[in-house]
């Protein structure tokens, strides 16, 4: 495998990295949001590796216009597919967020090992 | 009208339109009657699929009339069938029983909200099992996992958050792991459908790619179904959870996601490709074997009756992935009939300590010495449950442990370690159910005077599983039909 | 009534019988045990009601239902386990009679409880006789484990629950740790496992695994306590006296044997056995059993464990018969269970009138005691005599056909440990018979007379048994026939 070859995956290589930046962060942060954003990075990297992944060589945007009807499209469906996979993402970090305030409500701290100790 | 044809559509369907129904009930009684309703009717709906593909037949529907593979397909094996009579009967039976527990644990004025998140919990269950569509799986996992974050940490128990923020974020990990390994294969098929996947993967030149899509797919549902050593999230969730929410939960939850890796590995992969066999039976089987082993053990020494209960899934799940990790049709079966099994014991055996939990604040063990005494009848079916899963005879645990071992036994060289392993976790399992017994029975009670028994809502509804439990081990011929036909199913899509 | 229909009968009568008894134990103490003698009485009535039938050659069977293809729960009836429920169920009514003596005497607790866990275990053991598979076996089994486990407890006291806990624990994990795989293996490899004339693994199994499958029938069976599985019958002698003498000495022990005869008889096949030279090694563990348990039975001081430690060396006289694969032997082995039953429950019955009317328990306390209780002591005797085999008790009769069983096998080994442990049987038993009739009391203690009427006309119907054993064994013997003509296939 050559260094062009190499280069012509770059996108899976953002992705990889990104991925384990990501699981990282939430293996190793003991703050609760600090985890919650490692989780958000996490799931961005799956999200570029379903974009990227869809784009064909020299094609354009999927709408279909009269008299056109013969271009070459870029795949439409993982688009849609990561459109909902984000949503996905949106409430599950909505909901992180939210089960951590009701923890620090609860006991006025997010910080994990503190958690630990006062149960 | 007949709805036949539309059943696998109002499998989904009806549970998910009910959940914002259900929050416009204010008066709680309502919301409770809404829901139940619900619950209920998914029930019989899955047991009407269950009764039409009992004998190996199968259910289609296309979402929106558009065909497979380009439009959504929903489909309903007997695998299905039986995973969603797992799925809607804990649910329908836990949400009768639910009302005075729920009363003591959830504030009236966010109870028609919990409501709702039990029948989103239950629709994306329901949806999981339906789904011939990778990334339709997905997104009902999803469903699910958010609505049981919500539902977990919906009790009064502080120590629910911090459970339910780990099981949130390896939940999230899991259902990630999964996305990337649909992505991979998408990548190389080009297609979404999971029959569709299995016809396509013969093509694939760079089989590369499809190896490691098996990977993150089979890890990330090993996480979500708390396959030992992933399971950490699980004893605290379940510990902490409301009591109602655990019976739901500990039934079905894990077995959902058992399915989809079954589903997922012998659909797509196990004909396709060259030594996956081997390498799903070496993976899972050393996997199960230790948490069958390690997580018995810890059960023995647990003190709280609820983490107890938690660990002895733990185990529990081992023997389903053993089963399924023999990959032969015996296996599968037995495989498939511990999950009804399985539920059937632990939700009875969940639904008797939500009726100790009437009385008894903490339910650490020692704190619940002499409950027998007050609670005779709660404690019997307690007992009755317990017997169902270390597997005496004439209970429903009996008879997928029997064909677990006749299927280990097949195993050549294996087989007797396979069998002594199985034997010596029952005798564990038989150690911390007798704890329980002894301590409900013949320890002298701390608490005096001795409280009464449980409301007899949440008790008729025990007694019902635990004649469940004894019904299923005198004749299981109809659970056993699914399974066998499941197992059949699963083992024409082998190489 | 036909046979079949008095399968279910047998199995529902105490079944009943408890429930009565709960029942009634809330009115009146009288009443109860007006309905333990009368569940006793019939469940006898149905039971030897079946005789004449067995005799006629009839099998009768009572399934139950099928849980999966093969495996069910069913019932059948054939002579050894007739001869069993027989016994059992006669001496139900003697030892009911002992128990309501016996537990007024001692002014007992929780004495509802004690009869109705006694009318449980006996429908367990009418289930164990009447088994028709291995499963129904292993059921039936482990409810009578569990039944007993509350009679064994019955005192309460922390010792007493260390001792049942013993007990509960070593039957439960041999049963569930070696018993179980051993039927699974046996269903796994033949498909089934009905008690069929002439056995099912023939052609099966072959080899180093008929003996290793033997060894894990054997002590997983742990009711037949051939050692090392043999400590929980000493750990059961906390429980009262009726409990030790029917129970720990005939339905939870002969339980035992009658199994691992069964599974040699009908599972295994003898003839198939005696061709494997890999399961020889039976008849070494049941003969250092033999001689070990009478040693270890040599050095006892307590009335009762002596006789516990008695009864595993019996216990493993049956096994050893049964393991000389021979048609007289295993007659041999039948008779002795009823034999070994009728004299040990007498010398259970005596130790616990001594402990009624005297509370001694221990053999020194023993001397002179003839005097004070002649009726106790000569049945004592008598017992003793039929443990040592002497001529004209039942101990002579059975151990007649065990040696005649061994010659025609030629097997000296237990030709040689028979004569060998009945010159122990007399070295343990005879002195103790022998103080009690010449030497003198111990000065400075409490006077005190026979034992309550009840317990006394008890256990002198069990002597009387016994000596009229060695006249009219015939009945028995015509029946256990008939099993070494259902042996050939």
């Amino acid at each position: 495998m050559n260094l062009l070859e190499l280069l012509g995956y770059f996108n899976y290589w953002v992705f990889a990295v990104v991925l384990s930046v990501g699981l990282y962060t939430v293996i190793a942060k003991i703050n609760l949001v600090k985890k919650l954003i490692g989780l958000s990075i996490f799931q961005s990297a799956v999200f570029l590796m379903y974009i990227t992944m869809d784009k064909v060589e020299g094609g354009t945007a999927p709408i279909i216009q009269k008299g056109m009807e013969n271009q070459i499209y870029s795949n439409p469906l993982p688009q849609v597919l990561i459109l909902t996979a984000i949503v996905v993402g949106v409430s599950t970090l909505a909901l992180g967020l939210a089960i951590v305030v009701r923890i620090f409500e609860a006991y006025g701290t997010i910080e994990e090992d503190e958690i630990l100790d006062a149960d | 009208m007949d709805l036949t044809p539309h059943l696998p559509a109002l499998q989904v369907i009806v549970p998910m339109l009910s959940a914002p129904l259900v929050l416009l009930l204010k008066p709680r009684g309502l919301a409770w009657a809404g829901a139940t309703a619900a619950s209920v009717l998914s029930f019989a709906i899955a047991l009407n699929m269950a009764l039409i593909v009992v004998d190996g037949g199968r259910l289609h529907y296309d979402m929106g009339g558009w065909a497979a593979p380009y439009g959504i397909e929903l489909s309903v094996g007997a695998f299905s069938a039986l995973v969603l009579l797992i799925v809607t009967g804990a649910a329908a039976a836990a949400m009768i029983a639910a009302r005075p527990s729920i009363d003591r644990q959830i504030e009236a004025g966010r109870q028609p909200l919990f409501y709702s998140a039990w029948l989103l919990a239950l629709a994306g269950l329901a949806g999981i099992a339906v789904s011939a569509d990778a990334f339709n799986i997905f997104v009902f996992m999803e469903i699910s996992s958010l609505a049981s974050y919500i539902l977990i940490a919906g009790g009064p128990d502080r120590r629910a958050l911090p459970a339910v923020f780990k099981y949130l974020i390896m939940g999230t990990i899991g259902a990630t792991f999964y996305l990337i390994g649909v992505g991979l294969v998408y990548m190389m098929t080009g297609t979404l459908n999971l029959a569709d996947m299995e016809a396509r993967i013969v093509n694939v030149t760079d089989i590369n790619p499809i190896l490691v899509a098996a990977g993150f797919i089979t890890i990330g549902l090993a996480l979500k179904a708390a396959v030992f050593p992933l399971h950490v999230w699980l004893p605290n969730a379940y510990t902490h959870a409301p009591h109602m929410v655990t019976v739901f939960l500990a039934a079905c939850a894990t077995k959902v996601a058992i399915y989809v890796l079954i589903r997922f590995d012998f659909f797509v992969f196990q004909a396709n490709l060259e030594n996956h066999s081997l390498q799903f039976s070496l993976f899972l089987m050393p996997l199960a074997l230790m948490g069958i082993l390690v997580a018995s053990a810890v059960a023995m020494f647990e003190g709280h009756i609820k983490r107890l209960l938690a660990m002895s899934s733990v185990a529990q799940i081992g023997y389903i992935i053993l089963g399924a990790s023999f990959i032969t049709e015996a296996g599968l079966t037995a495989a498939a009939a511990h999950m009804f099994n399985h539920a059937l014991a632990k939700g009875g055996l969940f639904l008797a300590i939500a009726g100790l939990a009437c009385h008894y604040r903490d339910l650490r063990l020692d704190q619940l010495a002499g409950a027998a005494r007050s609670m005779p009848w709660t404690a019997a079916a307690l007992v009755i449950c317990g017997f169902s899963l270390i597997g005496v005879p004439g209970t429903a645990g009996f008879i997928s442990k029997w064909l677990l071992i006749d299927a280990a036994m097949d195993e050549g060289g294996l087989a007797w370690l396979l069998v002594a392993i199985i034997i010596i976790s029952s005798l564990m399992a038989l150690a911390y159910i007798w704890r329980i017994v002894e301590t409900l029975y013949f320890r002298p009670a701390v608490e005096e005077p001795a409280p009464g028994e449980a409301p007899l809502q949440l008790l008729l509804v025990t007694w019902l599983v635990a004649l469940a439990n004894i019904f299923f081990g005198l004749f299981p011929q109809f659970p056993l039909a699914l399974a066998s036909a499941a197992a059949q199913l699963l083992m024409r899509h082998t190489l | 009534m036909s046979a079949d229909n008095a399968i279910v009968l047998a199995l529902c009568v105490p079944l009943l019988t408890a429930v009565g008894i709960q029942l009634a134990g809330r009115i009146s103490d009288n009443l109860r045990e007006a309905v333990t003698l009368t569940g006793a009485a019939a469940l006898a009535w149905v039971v030897w009601g079946m005789l004449p039938a067995l005799f006629a050659g009839a099998r009768p069977e009572f399934t139950v239902g099928e849980l999966l293809p093969g495996i069910g729960i069913a019932f059948t009836v054939e002579p050894l386990g007739m001869l069993f429920a027989a016994l059992a169920s006669g001496l139900w009514i003697i030892n009911s009679v002992y128990s309501i003596g016996y537990m007024r005497g001692n002014k007992e607790k929780h004495q509802t409880r004690f009869y109705t866990c006694f009318a449980l275990a006996l429908s367990a053991t009418i289930g164990i006789a009447f088994a028709g598979n291995l499963l129904t076996l292993f059921l039936c089994y482990e409810l009578l484990t569990l039944s007993t486990y509350p009679l064994v407890a019955h005192k309460g006291d922390e010792a007493t629950i260390r001792s049942a806990r013993v007990y509960l624990g070593i039957l439960l994990c041999t049963s569930i740790g070696l018993l179980l795989p051993a039927i699974l293996w046996t269903y796994h490899v033949a498909g089934h496992g009905d008690f069929t004339a002439g056995g099912i693994l023939e052609g099966h199994i072959a080899g180093a695994d008929v003996g290793l499958l033997l060894a894990l029938f054997v002590f997983g069976i742990g009711k037949a306590a051939v050692m090392p599985v043999h400590r929980w019958l000493p750990a059961a002698m906390v429980a009262p006296t009726p409990v030790s003498a029917l129970l720990h000495a005939v339905a939870v022990v002969k339980a035992g044997v009658f199994s691992v005869t069964k599974v040699i008889v009908y599972i295994f096949g003898v003839d198939f056995l005696f061709a494997t030279p890999s399961s020889g090694w039976l008849v070494y563990a049941a003969a250092f059993t033999i001689i070990a348990a009478s040693l270890v039975a040599l050095r006892q001081q307590n009335l009762k464990r002596l006789l516990a430690y008695s009864t595993i060396a019996q216990l493993s006289y049956v096994v050893m018969a049964a393991a000389v694969l021979k048609p007289l032997a295993e007659i041999g082995a039948a008779v002795h269970m009823v034999a070994h039953a009728f004299g040990k429950i007498t010398l259970f019955f005596a130790a616990g009138a001594i402990y009624t009317a005297a509370k001694k328990t221990e053999l020194g306390q023993l001397r002179g005691i003839g005097r004070r209780m002649p009726w106790t002591m000569a049945a004592f005797t008598i017992g003793a005599l039929s443990m040592i085999g002497v001529p004209p008790t039942a101990g002579f009769v059975s151990k007649w056909y065990i040696l005649a069983g061994a010659f025609e096998a030629n097997n000296l080994l237990a030709i040689f440990t028979i004569i060998a442990s009945t010159a122990l049987n007399a070295i343990y038993f005879l002195p103790i018979v022998f103080a009690a009739w010449f030497y003198n009391e111990q000065p400075g203690g409490t006077p005190h007379g026979e034992a309550p009427p009840l317990v006394v006309i008890a256990l002198c119907t069990t002597a009387l048994l016994t000596l009229g054993f060695f006249f009219f064994n015939g009945p028995v013997i015509e029946l256990e026939n008939q099993l070494v003509e259902g042996m050939l296939p």
